[in-house]
């Protein structure tokens, strides 16, 4: 079968909406367009039915019940809504917080914000695998605690930190958890209860649901989580979070979420299978790859490998039909080079190297033995215009050198 | 981001790859820049003792692609030149010359300063220049 050009293979930036997840919405944009906040009428019924439905796909799939689903925008309001609701709501109760350092920029910055309005933040190291030592929670946790927010996985690397643990020890010191779960739910089995998680974000748009829309799953029991809302208005959804519901954005993650929840085992055993052979077709043919984070705790459909005296954008490049993205300084807007590799102590000489690889529910095995043979061809030309692999094949030992930085 | 089509050419094409002799006392060799910064760039020049004219330029670079593109043009630029004249050659040329987005304008001043470093390395072995640190390498990071 021929390979359709360009590739995608950078899910965990985005996914396409799965057509039958599109299918399910387009009546909700004609005929079905009622406002699910209008009781007087069967537009508004037919509305909060959907919306009703949504409600409880999305809660079988974490585990949880549906009148604790709260739709937003999507994760980076569900962060915002958890993380600043929970700080106003609980202040007299204490002003700590506790993150890490390889969080999403939507709960760091956010964190970052409450610093100056008082609050104080602890941001967890992670192991040179990626992921937080539970005996640094601990250790960090004090009266004034009253919030832990640790992500499921991370976003760049995959690497799954060790959640029930955390739910465990946030349980035992009366601490609300509040889990970034926008890379994991769907992909991998998220269970709020077995796993202790009082408030988790989650986005439409990360597991083959449209852009735009997200949830927040808030605890009504053992304990009940209360918050402050961050949008005033309507008081829609329980008054945590006012405006208007997206009904067929709302259709459209519901059954994303039962989609998930049905083809989850299957896709994960595929996607995993798909992205080892990515990994052994590469480590096969090139030498001095290296792969960045855990791979025991690590996503199913990640890799994320820097590929040592090829600068990452110039390989983007070089592979240009082939949508991946990098750890590298010249793509990111701030000219730094990946944070979440740097707090993994990879140097940043090799965080300039590296390539985040997101594998997906339409990607074949053809298209993963394309992407081996332009990444090898790229990388083996690269390096031939490299000055550091020269040096290094001449046996000159690089962090030794004095290098000219203006 | 979009790349211009001159920088797309001299990435897939790249003009002058390669490396000279660093112990040929004609040779000049330069590299900037830090593997840490995500660029490092060699240029090379071979210089005719006499006339004082690059007659060879060679060049190698870590980096992005308007990097890798800066390096090639620079090598194009100085062959031919006298040493005098490849001085002259300005990283906004560089930038003109392959529409450098502002985020990019930092992979021209490095070829300037590679340019600059190769011929000053050409001048300390000729004895043009104050000599290098006895210690230091061919290949050593040029001086300010």
């Amino acid at each position: 079968m021929a390979i359709k050009l360009p590739i995608y293979m950078d899910h965990h930036a985005t996914t396409p909406v799965d057509p039958r997840v599109l299918e399910a919405m387009l009546p909700y944009f004609t005929e079905k367009f009622g406002n699910a906040a209008s009781r007087n009428h069967s537009f508004g019924w037919v509305a909060e039915e959907a919306v009703e439905n949504a409600r409880a796909q999305i809660a079988r799939l974490i585990n949880a019940t549906p009148k604790e689903i709260i739709f937003t925008s999507g994760a980076t309001e569900s962060n915002n809504l958890a993380i600043k609701g929970a700080a106003e709501m609980y202040r007299e109760k204490g002003n700590h917080i506790i993150t890490q350092v390889t969080e999403h920029k939507a709960v760091l910055d956010t964190c970052k914000r409450l610093e100056k309005y008082g609050y104080q933040v602890t941001y967890l190291p992670v192991e040179r695998d990626g992921r937080i030592n539970p005996d640094d929670l601990r250790r960090a946790i004090t009266p004034k605690t009253i919030l832990i927010s640790i992500m499921y996985a991370n976003n760049e690397i995959g690497v799954i930190q060790p959640i029930e643990e955390i739910g465990r020890i946030a349980k035992e010191h009366g601490v609300l958890f509040h889990c970034d779960g926008v890379q994991a739910v769907g992909k991998i089995p998220v269970d709020v209860q077995k796993e202790g998680i009082d408030l988790l974000s989650l986005s439409a748009h990360k597991l083959y649901g449209p852009k735009g829309v997200g949830a927040l799953y808030v605890r009504r029991r053992n304990p009940r989580v209360q918050l402050a809302a961050i949008i005033d208005g309507g008081g829609h959804e329980r008054g945590m979070r006012s405006g208007t519901l997206n009904v067929p954005g709302i259709v459209g993650l519901g059954k994303a979420c039962e989609i998930c929840m049905n083809e989850m085992a299957a896709e994960g055993e595929r996607l995993r299978r798909l992205r080892d052979r990515l990994k052994a077709g590469i480590e096969a043919r090139l030498d001095e790859v290296y792969v960045n984070g855990s791979m025991v705790h690590r996503l199913p459909n990640n890799l994320n490998m820097s590929f040592a005296y090829v600068e990452g954008e110039s390989l983007l490049m070089g592979i240009n039909d082939v949508a991946v993205s990098s750890g590298s300084a010249c793509t990111s807007a701030t000219l730094e080079p990946s944070y979440v590799l740097k707090a993994l102590g990879v140097g940043e000489d090799l965080a300039h190297t590296s390539i985040r690889f997101g594998l997906g529910r339409f990607n074949t095995e053809e298209e993963v033995d394309y992407v081996v043979e332009r990444v090898v061809e790229t990388v083996n030309r690269l390096r031939e215009l490299s000055p550091l692999y020269e040096l290094a094949k001449e046996g000159v030992d690089l962090s030794k050198m004095q290098w000219k930085t203006d | 981001m979009a790349y211009s089509e001159k920088v797309i050419d001299h990435y897939r094409n790249p003009r002058n790859v390669g490396s000279l002799p660093k112990d040929d006392p004609n040779v000049g060799t330069g590299l900037v820049g830090a593997p840490e910064c995500g660029d490092v760039m060699k240029l090379q020049v071979r210089v005719n003792p006499v006339t004082r004219v690059i007659e060879e330029a060679k060049f190698k670079t870590f980096g992005c692609g308007s990097a890798i593109a800066s390096s090639s043009l620079a090598t194009e630029w100085v062959k031919g030149k006298t040493v005098e004249e490849a001085l002259q050659i300005k990283n906004t040329e560089i930038v003109r010359e392959l529409n450098l987005p502002p985020v990019k304008i930092h992979c021209s001043v490095l070829a300037e300063d590679a340019i600059k470093a190769a011929i000053g390395d050409w001048k300390r072995k000729s004895g043009l220049a104050e000599a290098a640190p006895a210690s230091a390498p061919a290949v050593a990071p040029a001086q300010e």
